[in-house]
């Protein structure tokens, strides 16, 4: 599951918007807007991701940089949704630990008597 | 999850400072039903509360977030937040229920840094109301509310009527994430600040802690070879 979160936010082409478009194309801004939240999005979740925040932020940005070029909206955009499912990726990963953790402590013992299995020996 | 646990060196009790601090996991599961049920047009308002010092105002930010309406940070620190226990936040719930003229106060069925499990019921029990504890399916009917409830060996269900006291277990539902957007959105709704105090509430405690320990460590196992070395070594220590 890391594995592959890490492969979509590399190899995904998650595009950085220019900046400057001095021919006053207003397709950039709304998109530019979108993209920069989406990075900020991303960022704010990668806080809590297993290898760390760091290890987190230097993919993402890559992965952003990666793609500042593309100037296509449609791609763009395409590119953006790509973003989006890794956030739904993030947060579903981020539940299944807790949810895991929680279960381990409070319920193992459950687990045990329906599984017909030894119990853990303290 | 991730964070070592220490005991204090005299102790009295377990390191806080400079733990992250965050919702606990019970409480999650109950802000999300809340916010449900308001979505689902069941309950008109949600306000998340929670009693301890200035940090607590980060859950309540997480809550509000999430889609509570608003929030009362109950202010308790120094002494007073240390012999913190379910008697004291119950009673505190209880003056605010009254006080808010709420029909319905859900938590999670229990801390994971104490495990009491008593708050719910503390509180209904103050409020004289029903309660559905370990809740993992709930159901507004009318003006009564259908719970399913985990106990040993199955599942109960209850009907109550409200207002009540419901507390959440494990599979209730699955908690939203707070995210980024939600947050800055959150950061316009109101917490309001008091007391207990305020409320009427003593903060006195019954209870005493004498001393916390860590749990005795596990010995590492030893590796044996053969089942001839293996019998060598229980004779060697007694066990045969």
């Amino acid at each position: 599951m890391l594995n592959h979160l890490l492969y979509v936010l590399s190899f995904s082409s998650i595009p950085v918007v220019k900046a400057a478009t001095v021919s006053g194309s207003d397709m950039a801004n709304p998109l530019r807007r979108e993209v920069r939240q989406l990075y900020k999005n991303l960022l704010f979740l990668g806080r809590e991701y297993p290898k760390g925040a760091d290890y987190f932020r230097e993919r993402l940005k890559s992965a952003f940089m990666k793609n500042k070029d593309v100037t296509d909206p449609k791609e763009i955009k395409k590119l953006v949704d790509r973003g989006e499912f890794v956030i739904k990726e993030l947060e579903a990963l981020y539940y299944l630990r807790k949810y895991r953790a929680m279960k381990k402590r409070y319920y193992e013992d459950e687990m045990s008597a329906v599984l017909n299995i030894g119990r853990p020996v303290d | 999850e991730n964070t070592k646990i220490r005991v204090k060196p005299d102790h009295s009790g377990v390191v806080t400072d400079g733990v992250k601090h965050s919702m606990n996991p019970f409480c999650e599961i109950a802000v999300e039903e809340a916010v449900k049920l308001k979505e689902k047009k069941l309950i008109k308002e949600v306000v998340a509360v929670s009693c301890g010092p200035t940090q607590v105002t980060e859950t309540i930010r997480t809550a509000l977030a999430m889609g509570c309406d608003r929030g009362i940070h109950v202010e308790v620190s120094g002494k007073d937040y240390e012999a913190m226990g379910p008697l004291q936040i119950s009673k505190i719930f209880a003056a605010l229920a009254k006080k808010e003229e709420a029909s319905l106060i859900i938590l999670g069925k229990q801390a994971i840094d104490d495990d009491c499990n008593q708050t719910g019921q503390m509180t209904a029990a103050l409020l004289d109301w029903p309660q559905g504890t370990f809740a993992s399916e709930v159901t507004i009917d009318g003006e009564k509310v259908k719970v399913v409830r985990e106990i040993d060996g199955g599942l109960e269900t209850i009907k109550i009527s409200m207002p009540a006291v419901l507390t959440a277990d494990l599979r209730l539902n699955t908690p939203r994430y707070a995210t980024l957007p939600n947050i800055m959105k959150a950061k316009k709704k109101k917490i309001a600040n008091m007391k207990p105090a305020d409320l009427g509430v003593d903060m006195v405690s019954r209870v005493e802690v004498l001393r916390v320990d860590e749990p005795p460590t596990r010995l590492a196992g030893v590796k044996v070879e053969t089942v001839d070395d293996l019998v060598a070594k229980l004779r060697a220590n007694g066990t045969i």
